[in-house]
This record gives C-alpha cells, structure tokens and sequence, in this order.
C-alpha cells in the first residue's frame, strides 16, 4: 500500500511538472520580466557580459538554455515554437532560415543598420526579400597547406595535385591531397573544386537570392566535373573511404600536404605544430573556386510575447561591436559585422579564411535545398567509387531527379 | 482450488495508525500536486487535460480510501504509468497518422495567418527611422515620433499621425512626453508588449501609404503590407498583383491555379497518409524492396544469432570443458558494450581503405565492405550477430541448466546418441521457454534502427533510383527518411502512417508465432 501510494505521488507529481512545463519562459507572471534564450555552450559564455548588461540596463531577467548547435537545436525549435514552449531568441545558421519560414516559427527583424554588416552575413540573414537574423558570425572552407611539405601556393587543382604527388612518389607523404568525402560523399566540402567548373547548386535571381526553379548543378560545367571526379576517383586523388575523422587525422599526422577544411579543425592543427598558409582551393576548371558561406546568427520566435525585449536585445545588444568580437575569441569564426571584422583582421587566420569567404557564395537556405544534398552526394560519391557508369548520364540523371522532388 | 476460503482474511484487520498517517500524508501530497496541476491547466484553458487529470484525481482518490477495489490499489499505479508512456505516445503518434503534420504544416490556421501577415510587412525603403515615445491615454495607446529633422507627430490605431507643437521635448530634441497623455517608462511597455507590438499606426488616411509599427518600443518605422487577409472570407489579396489565396481545405492558401503562400496549416486528413504509402509511385516502388530486406534481416539475424548463442551454450555447459566461466565472460561482453556505439566502431573497422579488417586482418585487401549492395548486407548481418549472439547464449544458458538432469540420463539410458539428446530431448524442452524471446527478438531486429543508421546510414545508395532509399534500408530507417526529410522534407504525418503499418506486421508476425508457441507447449 505504502509503496503503491508513493508511485501514485510521483505520477501524478509527474504529471503535474508536465503541465507546468508548458509554461516554458512565457509563463513567468507578468509578460515581459524573462526572456528565454537557446544559445550553444560556446556562445553562452561569450554572452555572459552582454546578458549581464541587458539584465541590469532593462531591469529583466534573461533565461539561457544551453542547447547543442545542430539539427536537433533546429528540429526542437521548429517543434516546440508552436506550441508556445520555444524560447523567445534562438541561435541558428541562416541554412536552417528557409525551412524555420516555411513553417513559420520566425519573425522578420527590423535591423536598422543593416550595411554595418558585411553583405554576405546580411544576405544570408534574409530570406524572399526579408530580413529574419542577426549575423554574428562567418564560416567557410578552405585549402590548408602544410608548409613545411610544399612551400608554395599554386595556381590550378592540377598543378597542386601533381606537386602532391612527387611527394607521395618521394615517400614524403601517402596522400597526394586530402578531403573528406566518405560513403555518401561531401558536396559542401566538395564545392569550391566544383564551382571552379562553373557549375552552381541554383542560379540567382535579380536581388542576389537564389532561384529554386533554375538548378545550374547539371549544366556543362557540371558534366566536366562528374567527368573530372571519376578520374581522381582512380588515381586516388579522392577517396570514398576518407571521412572527416581520417581526413584530418592524415593532415595532422603530415600524411598529405593538403587538406580543404574549416576552420574548426585549426586547434587540432595547430596542437599538432604544423605550419600551414589557408588560402582558396586552385581553380580545377578554370573558374574561381566559390566555397558555400555559413552564417550563425540570433533569430526572434514567431510566438514570442516578449516581441520588443527579443528584439531590443538582438538588434540592439548582440549587434554591438563588442559582442561580435567577443563571440569572435570564443568561436574563432570571423564576425559579421564589419568593425568587428576589421579588428578581427589582426589574427592571420581569421583573416585568410576570411578572405576566401569573400569570393565564395551563401549557401542556399531555401527549403529546395534539403532535396538536393541526398542526390547529390549519393551521385558524387558513386563517380568516385568508379560505380556510377558513364559520368554525365549519372550527373544529368541526378539533376533531373533533384528538379522532380523539388517541384515535389 | 481446495483451499478453505470461509476464514477471515487477517488482511481485513484494521490497518496500524502508521499505515493511516502514511496513507493520509501521500495521498495529501498527492492531491496538492494534482489541485495545482489543475489550477495550471485551468488558466491555461487545456480542457480536455483538465477534465481527465480531474477524472484521475477522484479516481485514485476513491480507490486508496475505500476499503474495497484491493487490486486497484496494487493495478492503479501500473495502470497510470501505462497510460502516460504507453497509449499516450500510441495515441499521439496514430493521431499524427491522420494529419498532414510536417514541414510547412507546422501549427494552427490562426498561427499561420499570423505568420504570413508579418512576413509580409515590409519596411518602406528609404523611410526614416522615427524616435517613438509610446503614450498611454485611458489604456488606449498613441505613438509620439519624433522624425530624424525633428518633426513631432502623434497618432494611434484611429487617428493617422498629426503634427504635434507642444511635446516635451528631452535634451537631444526627442518628443518624450504629451499633456494629457502618461508616457511609458520601458517598464510599462514591457507590461504590454503584445498589444504595443501589434499597434499599427497609419501614416496617413490612406491605407496603402503604409503604417508605424515598433520592433523594439524607442523605435519605429514605416511599414507596408503586400499580403492583405480578409477575415469575414478568410481569404488573402495580394494587394500589388491582385492574385486572390484561398483556403481550399487542405491546410494552406492557394490560388487556383495551384500557387500557395507559406506556412500553411496542420489539418486532418482522413487516410490520405495511408493512400499516397501504398498509391504513390515513387514510395511504392522502393517499399516492396525495403519490405523483402526487412524480414530477410529480421529472420537471419535471429537465425543467426541463435544458433551461435546455443552452440556456445551447449559447448560452454559440457562439464568437459576447462575455464568455462572465463570463456562465458568472454561471450557474453559485446552484450555489454552499447549497441549503436559498437555499430559505429564496426563502420570504422570494415572502412575499405583504412579499416582494420581489411588493412590487417586481410593484408590490405580491398573488400568493400559497406559500399558494396550486396556485401554490406552481409556487414550488417555479420555485426549483427555479433551484437546479438550474447543475449542468446545466456538465454540458451539460462535454459539448457534448468532441463532436469533425469530427463537427460533417462535419455542415455534409452541409448540416445548426444545428437538425438540435444534433437529430440534438449532443443524440443529449449524452444517451449526459448521461442517467445525468439518472437520478440524478431520483433526487436525488425526495428532495429541503431544498427543501420551507426553502421551504413541506409547505403550505399542505388543512384539509378529516384528516391532515396539504400541497399540496407530496413522500414524503421526508411521511416525515418520520411519523417525527417532526406525524401520529401519533413512529412510526419506520412511516418507515422508507416510507423502504423509497421506496428501491424509486428503485431501479426508475433501473434501467429505465440501461436505456434502454445503448439509447442502441447507437445509437452
């Protein structure tokens, strides 16, 4: 008896907790006295100061939620926003903007200065001419080159690989160059030698976004690279085995001269002691390598009630110079907004990286982008494996069934 | 049943008084608990909650203070935690089934007008950023703007603004405050957020000249609206173009032609989900596939699985054999490592070109284990019996132990070869307790997830094909797909129709085996 009527106080205080959950940061009494934030760990320390003085100049109090940046951050946001459980702010990347749209779970932002931003980062931000996060911070990929193996930089794909592979004949290295690709390949990391064919994911339209009704992936550029994969597919050159941990494994180990990565994998470099120079990824067709440009931003609910505070503290405290530069030394991604950038330019690798972001493109975020990645890599990684048959069927095959979905 | 039933029990004494106070204590932390849970409900206008935690509360309530309804006060906790973890989600997710709940359906229609009426407020380009004081007169609300040349207007949702000449200004030439009117402080703003965020102040008489609206409650600026809702047609105009949306009934706006404007809405859908997972081409065709896969991996893996596991018993329980409980600890320790942690591991061993199968084991071969179709079938059976094969050893183990040892030498005494012991006597005696952990262990690999998605993620993919199913697809992960997106964006209401469908053949997969179970039990 004793025993089942514990279990019954801890169902029902079960459900109770439940209910009250519900609640969530709009519950708090009187409207408007928290805010509730989902922020990552690395942004919720460079946000400590900035939240201190919010609280104390508005006399609110903030709620952080420490949540993991990634798809779950985004999948619980969309899922919980609805229901009114989601936070007031959210962090995000603008490639997750599209599909938060379509479903409505974030409003527009009215950013006042928005040119003090730099226009890639502002561009991202926006979506169907609207303007939904504030960009704090920039990442993109890039080639690191060991310097100690190969001092110089080079001018084409071809140049480099065949530099890469006097060492390997030299027993210097075991890998003339190194990317992550792995079972389903990478087209993000992918990207730049493909864009250096001249073949985008979509074509523009007037104001710079992207046109969803104009894949560009199969044009004629796209043929010559699907061409061009199968043969470095066989020479060795790319490898469907080499995963992100094997990749940079191998480049800190000084097993390959080369490796295209961000800048997320610069400690592990820099622990192991390598000199290395980030520069853009040689041109293999021809054309400027473009590398997709990821934004990390704040957004504001759709359902907030707390709509002025979010938006005071998003446009007016995480916009300042300060903020930038301090989630800058924490993230060690470049800052959005200018000033900040500019001040940032005295480390040489947010500089370089940063100047190879430059030329490269914001990755889509419109939702027909989520039927491109599966295809694409799936077709990339057969052309690599040597299984896909003739190059340009197999490409020109994948596009029109990415167009098929797409028109859904 | 021969035992005398006339005597009183001793469980109708009278219970001690520690047994009352105990008894009064949790069932009165119990009550505060749910009065609370229903005071929250209450506000929150969750009826349907409100009434059945209510419902609950009278229940559990009679049940421990009756001194009748013995077995519900054993049943009754049981009986709640079923119904919170188990038909709940049941019920929840074959609710899910008859929705269209998935991307671009995310919420309710009134979400979704909201929605749509704020994306499409655009900022007039070129307009000024206007400093705003927010006044309060009589709880109706006015904005106070000061224009960047200094102009002072004033106006709310009736009046368009008009320039004011008597504002009090501050020392930067900011309007802060009106006679007549309170000011609000960012406290009193922050009070009413809802309803200054949602203010809207034309800026003239004229509608389409666009209307002030405050982002932040110190500023304001000029907004224009291209998407216009009528509420009595529930319909929006595009006011630029003039297309007309309209709520057809299938949870968005829509023009007829065919157009439509994001978000729309979740709705129900009757058996829709259901129709398009047998009638659509493109999900039909790679689930006939899927379905072969799955039960040739469900069938096999248990196959597997079982015959080792029962091989080792029966050769780790001969008393012949020496360090049997050192070999036993051995068998039974991938059983102690996490399944989906051990499929990961597997995936780095069995990589092509620097996996240690291939680099060692087989002095640099060049197997490919998992981008091969036919041969990462094989991977995923092989670690999967290497998952699964402890849990039948012990199992087997647990069994072959509790056959009486009389049976077995009556059996040599008989002169029963060991082959026909373990034939006719063992394995017949094994199966009557085995074979319902055989069902469920069928039941558990049909949706053995972890395993697919750690080791080859569904692949290598059929690039020949248009959707995106793999060579290792089982129905769960294709499910997942669904669901999250890799097919046709975020669908869930279609998973779950999956999820549903799966759950059939589960059921009747298992309710014919438990069949033959019985027939088993016959035999002895």
């Amino acid at each position: 008896m004793k025993r089942a009527g514990i279990a019954a106080v801890f169902t029902i205080a079960t459900l109770a907790l439940a209910g009250c959950a519900g609640g969530g940061g709009n519950e708090g009494g009187e409207a408007g006295s928290t805010l509730t934030i989902w922020v990552d760990a690395n942004r919720a320390d460079a946000l400590k100061d900035v939240i201190q003085t919010f609280e104390d100049d508005n006399g609110v109090t903030v709620k952080v939620v420490q949540k993991e940046f990634g798809d779950t951050l985004k999948e619980d946001f969309t899922k919980q926003v609805p229901t009114g459980k989601g936070p007031d702010v959210v962090v995000g990347a603008h490639d997750w903007l599209g599909s938060w749209v379509q479903n409505g779970v974030v409003a527009p932002l009215t950013v006042d200065n928005a040119a003090d931003f730099q226009d890639v980062a502002t561009q991202a931000m926006s979506y169907e001419g609207q303007q939904y996060g504030l960009p704090v911070s920039i990442e993109n990929i890039a080639l690191i080159r060991n310097t100690d193996l190969d001092p110089d930089p080079h001018d084409t794909f071809d140049e480099m690989i065949a530099t890469g592979e006097d060492l390997v004949a030299a027993g210097t290295v075991e890998f003339p160059f190194i990317v992550q690709v792995g079972a389903n390949a990478d087209p993000y990391h992918m990207y730049p030698i493909q864009t250096s064919f001249g073949a985008p994911v979509f074509g523009t339209n007037a104001d710079g976004s992207y046109n969803a009704d104009d894949l560009q992936l199969a044009n004629e550029g796209g043929d010559k690279f699907a061409a061009k994969l199968v043969e470095w597919g066989k020479s060795g050159v790319l490898n469907v085995s080499v995963d992100g941990d094997i990749a940079i494994e191998n480049f800190v180990n000084k097993k390959s001269p080369y490796i295209i990565t961000g800048p997320w994998n610069l400690p592990r470099i820099k622990e192991a002691g390598i000199n290395y120079s980030i520069e853009a990824v040689p041109s293999a067709g021809g054309e400027p390598s473009q590398p997709f440009v990821g934004v990390q931003g704040f957004f504001v609910s759709a359902k907030t009630d707390n709509a002025l505070l979010a938006n005071k503290f998003v446009v007016e405290y995480l916009g300042s110079e300060e903020v930038q530069t301090s989630i800058f030394e924490k993230g060690g991604r470049a800052p959005a907004l200018k000033t900040a950038f500019d001040a940032a330019q005295s480390n040489p690798d947010v500089a370089a990286f940063g100047e190879v972001g430059a030329a490269g493109v914001p990755q889509p975020s419109i939702p027909a982008m989520g039927q491109v990645w599966s295809d694409w890599g799936a077709t990339e990684a057969a052309l690599i494996a040597g299984s896909a048959g003739d190059p340009k069927a197999a490409w020109q095959k994948m596009a029109d069934t990415i167009a098929t979905k797409i028109k859904g | 049943m021969t035992r005398p039933s006339t005597q009183p029990s001793k469980y109708k004494e009278t219970p001690t008084l520690k047994a009352v106070l105990i008894k009064i204590i949790a069932l009165g932390l119990l009550d505060a608990v749910v009065v609370y849970a229903l005071f929250v409900l209450f506000l929150k206008e969750s009826w349907v909650a409100f009434v059945l935690v209510a419902i609950g509360l009278v229940a559990i309530n009679w049940i421990y203070l009756t001194r009748r309804a013995l077995p519900a006060k054993y049943l009754a906790p049981g009986i709640v935690f079923l119904i919170i973890f188990q038909l709940f989600a049941v019920g929840y997710s074959a609710y899910i089934a008859f929705t269209n709940f998935g991307d671009g359906h995310n919420s309710t229609r009134e979400d979704a007008i909201d929605s749509i009426v704020a994306k499409s407020l655009q900022r007039v380009e070129n307009s000024p950023t206007y400093d705003l004081t927010v006044l309060d007169q009589l709880g109706t609300y006015s904005f106070l703007v000061t224009e960047p040349d200094g102009t002072v207007s004033l106006g709310n949702v009736e009046s368009p603004l008009e320039p004011v000449d008597n504002a009090q200004l501050s020392g930067s030439g900011k309007a802060i405050g009106l006679d007549g009117y309170t000011a609000l402080d960012f406290a009193g703003i922050l009070a009413n957020q809802q309803a200054i965020s949602a203010l809207a102040v034309p800026l003239t008489d004229n509608p389409s000249d666009g209307a002030l609206r405050t982002p932040d409650g110190s500023k304001a600026f000029l907004y224009e609206s291209t998407l216009k809702y009528d509420e009595a047609a529930g319909s929006f105009t595009d006011e630029t173009s003039g297309t007309v949306f309209i709520d057809r009934g299938n949870g968005q706006f829509e023009t007829a032609e065919g157009e439509t404007i994001q978000p729309g809405w979740k709705i129900d859908v009757g058996f829709a989900n259901f129709a398009r997972a047998f009638g659509e081409e493109e999900i039909r065709r790679p689930l006939i596939g899927v379905v072969i896969w799955t039960f040739a991996f469900a069938i096999l893996s248990v196959a597997t699985t079982f015959a080792l596991g029962l091989f080792l018993a029966v050769v780790f329980n001969d008393a012949r054999m020496k360090g049997r409980r050192f070999y036993r600890v051995i068998a039974i320790l991938p059983y102690a490592f996490p399944a989906f942690l051990s499929a990961l591991v597997w995936a780095g061993l069995m990589n092509r070109d620097f996996g240690f199968i291939n680099q060692v084991l087989l002095g640099g071969a060049d197997v490919p284990w998992l981008t091969d179709p036919v041969l990462a079938k094989v991977s995923i059976l092989i670690v999967n019996l290497w998952l699964g094969f402890p849990y039948m050893f012990l199992v087997s183990t647990g069994a072959l132990q509790a056959i009486p040892d009389e049976i077995v030498e009556a059996a040599k005494v008989d002169g029963a070869k060991p082959w026909a012991l373990f034939r006719h006597i063992k394995l017949p005696l094994l199966m009557v307790s085995l074979a319902p952990l055989l069902i469920s262990s069928f039941a558990f690999n049909f949706n053995n997830f972890n395993l697919i998605y750690m080791l080859t993620g569904g692949g290598p993919r059929d690039i020949g094909a248009d959707v995106n199913v793999g060579a290792t697809d089982i129905l769960i992960t294709l499910v997942y797909k669904v669901a999250f997106g890799s097919v046709a964006g975020r669908d869930y209401g279609l998973a779950s129709a999956f999820a549903i469908i799966i759950f059939i053949v589960v059921a009747t997969v298992s309710v014919i085996g438990f069949r033959q179970t019985k027939a088993l039990e016959d035999l002895n």
